[in-house]
């Protein structure tokens, strides 16, 4: 069958101008989950210091952490991206998927956070008190360093996780890279080359970090 | 807030939920066996097997947590079907659980592995077990325990990822949630008591873990 000149072609094939749209949306990607990595790991080393303060924390506020990490995200989201119309103000799907971000990895964090505070032997901040330093002092000085060191590892594969989670909020609408491969897909209708191409980028981004951390924790050990 | 919250639909739909939640149980718990038991094969072949098969086993352990689970999933429901496989929603959720929990218990077996003492194995064999023998009754019992509370957590990791089907089609939980929302566009209601759902779930799940391994542990 030879292709005449009226012949409508529906699909266009996978093409290097496709590259800035995908770049765009992986800048996306790095966008949201740095903005959510850094203010939940805030707001999750301050919920874990109170998770190991405060009996009253661990009752309540431990509780209703415990439900962001028991629900799947995608759910979280498609809730909190809901109930603002609700209150009359909608959101827009890049806050929203922040907001969610934010909690989910503060309430991850502050598991390892507290197993950080709890690494650092109670000795060593009795003798830190019995030095004459301050309760803030011996947490600065004291159990933030050692307890950085010890929840490290597990606060690279939250971090990593949340990252790759963030692939989630394309359900919500933000072009972020997943949801720039699904329209890249219905419009070429080559998803093989163009899944590969997103899952090598977060493959690029994870798996460095991740063998980082494996080589300073074993390092860590020795010092 | 000029907002009514209608609860009818979604009591009307309960039974509907139910079902569902049992759906998004069965995949979570068949892709865990599956998972455990291509998890067990895949950490032999990174301690034990020769070039290719480290090689073959360490990819598949890199690619299944180095990239998102949704990613995974959409490479068996999309992905394949550039060479013709087309898999059933069921079959991409399965596929999609079973890669990445393999992929992550791996890792959790090799290090149970690892931690095991080389003279329990030679203490065995000079007993006159076979190396099977070994295995099956010394090591990996002993592994067991040791994993046991991640594979919990995998567990629990897979219930909560199944709900990624409702992206590729399939009526698990999520899917179903969303299509009886959409139904009634009773949306917050409806993922509310989805949430609701998933949490006991969930906890059902540690329940249930915490039970089996009083009654496994005891000695």
């Amino acid at each position: 069958m030879s292709e005449t000149a009226s012949t409508i072609q529906f699909f266009t094939g996978f093409s290097l101008n496709d590259l800035p749209f995908l770049a765009e949306a992986a800048g996306n990607t790095l966008l949201i989950s740095v903005i959510s990595i850094s203010i939940g790991s805030v707001f999750g080393c301050l919920f874990g210091w109170a998770l190991y303060a405060s009996k009253y924390a661990r009752i309540f506020l431990g509780s209703i952490l415990d439900v962001f990490r028991s629900v799947p995200l995608i759910i979280q989201l498609l809730l909190f991206f809901n109930f603002f119309p609700i209150l009359g103000f909608p959101l827009e799907p890049f806050a929203a998927g922040c907001i969610v971000l934010i909690v989910y990895t503060s309430a991850l964090v502050a598991q390892v956070a507290r197993g950080g505070i709890e690494a650092v032997p109670e000795p060593m901040r009795r003798a830190s008190r019995s030095l004459g330093m301050s309760y803030f002092q011996d947490m600065r000085y004291v159990v933030w360093p050692i307890g950085a060191r010890a929840m490290l590892p597990a606060w690279t594969g939250v971090a990593l996780g949340v990252l790759k989670d963030s692939a989630l909020v394309s359900v919500l609408g933000y072009l972020e890279l997943l949801r720039a491969s699904q329209i890249l897909i219905t419009r070429t209708q080559e998803p093989f080359i163009i899944l590969a191409i997103v899952g090598a980028f977060y493959f690029a981004l994870s798996y460095p970090i991740g063998k980082l951390t494996a080589k300073l924790e074993q390092r860590w050990q020795y010092d | 807030m000029d907002y009514t919250f209608h609860w009818r639909p979604v009591i009307k739909a309960l039974p509907d939920l139910f079902s569902a939640a049992l759906i998004t149980l069965e995949a979570a718990v068949l892709s865990m066996i599956v998972g455990i038991i291509i998890g067990l094969i895949l950490a032999m072949m990174r301690l034990y097997g020769n070039r290719p098969m480290y090689f073959f086993a360490t990819v598949w352990v890199e690619l299944a947590r180095n990239t998102p689970a949704l990613l995974q999933l959409f490479f068996f429901g999309f992905g394949l079907g550039a060479f013709g496989w087309h898999l059933s929603p069921f079959m991409i959720v399965l596929c999609g659980l079973a890669f990445n929990n393999a992929g992550y218990l791996a890792e959790n077996f090799r290090g149970g592995f690892q931690a095991i003492p080389k003279p329990q194995y030679n203490a065995a064999r000079c007993l006159g077990m076979s190396a099977s023998q070994t295995y099956t009754r010394i090591i990996i019992p002993q592994v067991f325990k040791l994993v046991y509370y991640p594979m919990t957590n995998q567990m629990v990791w897979a219930v909560l990822m199944s709900s990624l089907g409702m992206l590729v089609g399939f009526r698990e939980l999520s899917g179903a949630t969303q299509f009886l929302a959409s139904n009634t566009f009773r949306l917050f209601e409806f993922f509310l008591v989805a949430a609701v759902f998933y949490y006991v779930l969930v906890k059902l799940i540690l329940l249930v873990a915490h039970l089996i391994s009083r009654k496994l542990f005891t000695y």
